[in-house]
């Protein structure tokens, strides 16, 4: 069975510089796709990738990257909509690349459907009240 | 079948008033008939909830000791700069104002993340909101220097005052130029990328009531959550202009002046909003109550999404430049189906006017009324209307040698 999810590593210090993503491809067959990049000035490194593959090398490369010190977080959790502030009012529709924001034709309620976010950030700024939240 | 505005203030006082939304009049008069649904209908309730930038409030903070003259000095709340051209103890801070140290565009877009639209929101929310002001002493007012913290609770009045608010249609924005441009419409993706539009359409007050023959001034409405009224037409009120068979405007055109003790409001319905690379700004909920003194006004009431045409404007050059050309004029139930077709591409739309929002704010005034506890007001004077020559000039600039 294939897989495919979104996740957010995060790379310590003293591991940032060592080649580890790579591993993922050779040895354990698997594609990714970089949503985001960063390495923080105190040099740890952010990576948020979509990663696929059968479910087995899947679950045996999140165990190597464990192994050498990586952490994981699911990224569908990181980015939010804070309900207090949305407004419903749309502007986010026609600036996400994704389509992770779905106008309800009768009510017009604007569903944001965080599997189909890329945490490409677009939205928040776009966001007049600033309802949306990226955590990493 | 006439009715008065007095009459139907008896039926709500008992209880027996008939009161719908402006969406649900559309398919009621469908049904019965402009005749009958005006004889069963007593009131329709209209609501808007957007970004209204020429909205602001005053406060009276009350006399420090020794005394302090803000008039003539600098105060701020918030770190946002607040007009102090009053008297003492009077400042006005607009939505729109911005802390002397935000970067503005200097990094395009700039974000704009706090202004004078999130310090009306932080005081209506109860929150303590900081106070410094500097000045020059007098006999009577020797304090110069003023820092403390001040809640909307012990302050003498909070009052929020709008000048142009719940703009009676509305410009429809694109951009036609290879970059993306960061407006006061929100993002516009290059080469029509995509379109936005701001106005309530069907349910929006002004469109329901497109002569002003019931929305005057006096009018009593919900504001912020509170109760408001109508205190003048709007800045830039514009009467005359292009309308449909209908009579409803195919443009921006009326405008309300609005006024409300802000102590009464709730942050719900007034929200500190962002636009990205433009500025600061609030946005409001206005609700307004239409009685059904006659089958024409109720007429008006009907109008639906398909019948309100609005100009499609190019904000890469068009609008920056004071052209009057237009992309084309498209209805706000094409706006509402995601997408518009502009010079054969289709675009996809957004709204920056909430239409879930307007239509809970038009529930909540229907069951004030239903309740009893909204009555409705006769204008006192009406707002001007077709008849009064009134034009909308653009600014007559004379080089000074």
């Amino acid at each position: 069975m294939v897989v495919s999810k979104r996740i957010v590593l995060r790379f310590p210090k003293r591991i940032v510089e060592r080649p580890i993503v790579c591993r993922l491809v050779k040895d354990y067959d698997l594609e990714f796709n970089i949503l985001k990049a960063l390495v923080t000035p105190e040099e740890e490194g952010l990576l948020v990738l979509e990663l696929s593959g059968e479910q087995e090398e899947y679950d045996n490369g999140i165990r190597y990257l464990t192994k050498t010190g990586v952490k994981i977080q699911s990224l569908s959790q990181d980015v939010m909509r804070n309900e207090e502030r949305c407004t419903h009012c749309g502007a986010c529709l026609t600036i996400c690349p994704s389509g992770a924001f779905e106008l309800d034709p009768i009510t017009r309620m604007v569903n944001f459907r965080n599997e189909k976010c890329v945490a490409c950030g677009l939205c928040i700024k776009a966001c007049p009240p600033r309802a949306m939240e990226v955590h990493f | 079948m006439a009715k008065t505005i007095t009459e139907i203030n008896e039926k709500i006082k008992r209880g027996k008033a008939v009161v719908v939304t402006a969406e649900e009049i559309i398919e009621i008069a469908r049904e019965k008939g402009i005749k009958k649904a005006a004889q069963e209908i007593d009131v329709v309730t209209t609501a808007t909830f957007g970004p209204m930038c020429s909205s602001g409030a005053y406060l009276n903070i009350g006399h420090s000791k020794p005394r302090i003259k803000l008039g003539g000095g600098r105060a701020y709340l918030n770190d946002v700069p607040v007009y102090a051209g009053l008297a003492a103890a009077d400042i006005f801070i607009g939505a729109s104002a911005l802390p002397d140290d935000d970067p503005r565009n200097k990094v395009h877009p700039g974000e704009f993340n706090y202004g004078g639209g999130h310090v009306i929101e932080e005081l209506v929310a109860g929150k303590d909101i900081r106070l410094v002001a500097i000045t020059y002493g007098t006999d009577c007012y020797p304090k110069k220097k003023l820092e403390t913290w001040v809640n909307i609770k012990d302050i003498n009045e909070a009052v929020l005052f709008n000048i142009r608010n719940a703009y009676q249609n509305y410009n429809v924005a694109a951009n036609t130029s290879n970059k993306t441009i960061y407006t006061y419409m929100g993002v516009l993706k290059a080469n029509l990328g995509n379109i936005n539009y701001c106005s309530a359409g069907q349910l929006s007050p002004l469109l329901n009531d497109p002569y002003y023959q019931t929305i005057g001034i006096g009018t009593k409405i919900f504001l912020g959550g509170g109760i408001g009224f109508v205190a003048w037409q709007g800045t830039q009120h514009n009467p005359n202009v292009p309308r449909t068979e209908q009579g409803v405007p195919r443009g921006g055109a009326g405008t309300l002046r609005v006024i409300g003790d802000l102590k009464q409001m709730n942050s719900r319905w007034l929200l500190g909003s962002s636009m990205l690379g433009y500025g600061s700004t609030l946005t409001v909920g206005i609700g307004v109550a239409i009685p059904i003194l006659s089958e024409e006004i109720l007429g008006y009431t009907t109008v639906t999404d398909s019948e309100i045409f609005a100009p499609v404007v190019d904000y890469s050059d068009a609008y920056p430049n004071m052209k009057p050309d237009i992309l084309g004029e498209v209805s706000y139930a094409q706006l509402k189906s995601g997408k518009v077709t502009i010079r054969g591409k289709d675009v996809p739309t957004a709204s920056l006017s909430s239409y879930p929002k307007a239509l809970q704010i038009a529930g909540i005034l229907k069951e004030w009324i239903l309740g009893g506890n909204f009555q409705l007001t006769e204008p006192v004077a009406p707002l001007p209307g077709v008849e009064s020559g009134i034009t909308f000039k653009p600014l007559k600039e004379r080089p000074i040698e």
